[in-house]
């Protein structure tokens, strides 16, 4: 019933389209930093962990830059970028917008004549599905570089070896599957804390509670969804 | 003018608003009054949309606001301005764009005239030179006083106040009791201000209603009040001491 409304025809296109384009900023440049840092260590992890599983003389050493490689398209970049944007991207628009219920900003946007789940919760659905795709992306590229770094700074699997792994025997439907969930993975965050912080009532203490519901029941969906999406695709 | 038909509210088992009938005229300050908990801003969530009436109607000019759907509604709401209790006005934006946005929704003016129009309003309720500030850094009064700024920017038929003294100092409470009047006259708005104030009850209640437990118990204008024999009103207008000691001089 939100969402229906939230994808209303809106009053005027060009105000929507400023509200999306803001948005796209908040969600994309804003998560950058958070997701670079998560993204190299988590590669440069894996590939540590892989490797010391897998050193054995009748095992190519390009196998482990082929697990890491896998391990951080399908799962890795997409579930944890997703875990970590619920608590910073979700809680926080959980909170905007269930501040604004209880200070009857959103009263003041339904008094001017302005469809407010359109306005405040459309442009955060669609530049959440726009935007996590892309972060994830950024994720995969610098999971990988965070496992090149870890191989040229360890003597179990030399970089050649690592990059070897990454291009053999490469099926495209892991991009798929990324993207998928990373998108479907953009829509939970945003609608769940969309619609948390829309039905807000109380004061501070409320808007917290949102805040932390809506974090942690797109946590448990998105779960829910990387499983699912898992055996759908693969 | 709006009028009032017959109007419920019930939230659960709790009836709010028990058949409130009342006429609000334009170009007349309109005050409901009331103690806390009597519906008086029930009464103004049911005038404005917020809440739909259990049973009961509200014309706006002849039109029945109630039985509008949200988009045949926008019309008469483009023409509403609302000052909230709180103020809400919107955190992420200055005060110029504050007062801009209904005007970026609702009109097709270049961008120049909504400039213009905004340093109007603002010079209106004297906060000239302001628009870059964002509401953060405003005092409570200067909070209101944008409020009123960007409720008349649309320049309204209707304009709906919800408590404007409350949490101001007594001369600033004047001051916006004062701003309210003169706009009412001048742009001869539907002027409705839900207030507990005696101040602004005495100063611009040019008709005022007397809500007590969900229901319309007194009717009349500021001059008619100091000498209602209502035993519920007296025990509201006259509650403080000070209130009695001036009824005794009157």
């Amino acid at each position: 019933m939100l969402m229906r409304l939230s994808f209303k025809k809106p009053e005027k296109f060009s105000v929507y389209w400023n509200e999306v384009m803001h948005e796209m900023v908040s969600v994309g440049i804003g998560s950058l930093g958070i997701i670079a840092i998560i993204s190299v260590f988590i590669g440069a992890a894996v590939t540590i962990q892989t490797a010391f599983q897998l050193i054995n003389p009748l095992i190519p050493k390009s196998v482990v830059g082929s697990i890491a490689r896998d391990s951080t398209i399908l799962e890795f970049s997409p579930t944890i970028s997703a875990l970590v944007l619920a608590g910073r991207v979700g809680s926080s628009m959980a909170s905007q917008i269930g501040t604004m219920r209880v200070t009857e900003q959103i009263d003041a946007l339904e008094i001017m004549g302005v469809n407010s789940p359109g306005f405040l919760i459309s442009p955060k659905v669609i530049a959440g599905v726009i935007m996590i795709p892309m972060l994830v992306i950024v994720s995969v590229l610098l999971g990988f570089t965070g496992g090149l770094i870890a191989c040229s700074l360890s003597s179990e699997v030399s970089a050649n070896d690592f990059l070897t792994g990454l291009s053999d025997g490469f099926n495209p439907v892991i991009v798929t599957v990324c993207l998928t969930k990373a998108a479907v993975f953009g829509f939970i965050i945003t609608s769940i804390c969309s619609f948390q912080g829309f039905y807000t009532s109380g004061g501070a203490l409320e808007v917290g509670q949102s805040a932390t519901r809506g974090g942690g029941y797109s946590c448990v969906m998105i779960l829910f969804f990387d499983l699912v999406i898992a055996r759908i695709f693969l | 003018m709006i009028e009032v038909q017959d109007v419920h509210k019930t939230f659960g088992e709790n009836k709010v608003l028990k058949g409130i009938t009342a006429q609000l005229k334009a170009g007349q300050n309109n005050l409901i009054i009331g103690g806390s908990g009597s519906g008086k801003t029930t009464l103004l969530k049911c005038i404005v949309g917020l809440h739909e009436p259990t049973q009961g109607k509200i014309i706006y000019d002849g039109e029945d606001f109630t039985s509008m759907s949200f988009v045949e509604r926008v019309p008469i709401r483009t023409q509403i301005g609302m000052l909230f209790q709180s103020s809400a006005l919107f955190d992420s934006m200055t005060v110029q764009d504050n007062i801009i946005f209904p005007l970026n929704l609702f009109t097709k003016m270049p961008y120049a005239e909504k400039v213009d129009r905004a340093n109007f309003c603002l010079e209106r309720v004297n906060l000239a030179g302001k628009g870059a500030l964002y509401p953060s850094e405003l005092s409570g009064g200067m909070k209101k006083r944008v409020g009123i700024a960007r409720a008349i920017s649309m320049q309204p038929k209707y304009l709906f106040v919800d408590e404007p003294n409350s949490g101001l100092d007594p001369k600033t409470s004047i001051l916006i009791d004062e701003l309210i009047a003169e706009i009412t006259q001048e742009y001869k708005t539907t002027t409705v201000v839900v207030t507990h104030d005696m101040n602004s009850v005495m100063g611009i209640g040019d008709h005022i209603i007397f809500l007590n437990d969900g229901q319309k118990w007194w009717e009349g204008t500021n001059k008619e009040i100091a000498h209602t024999d209502n035993p519920e009103l007296n025990s509201f207008v006259f509650a403080s001491k000070f209130m009695q000691a001036a009824r005794e001089k009157l």
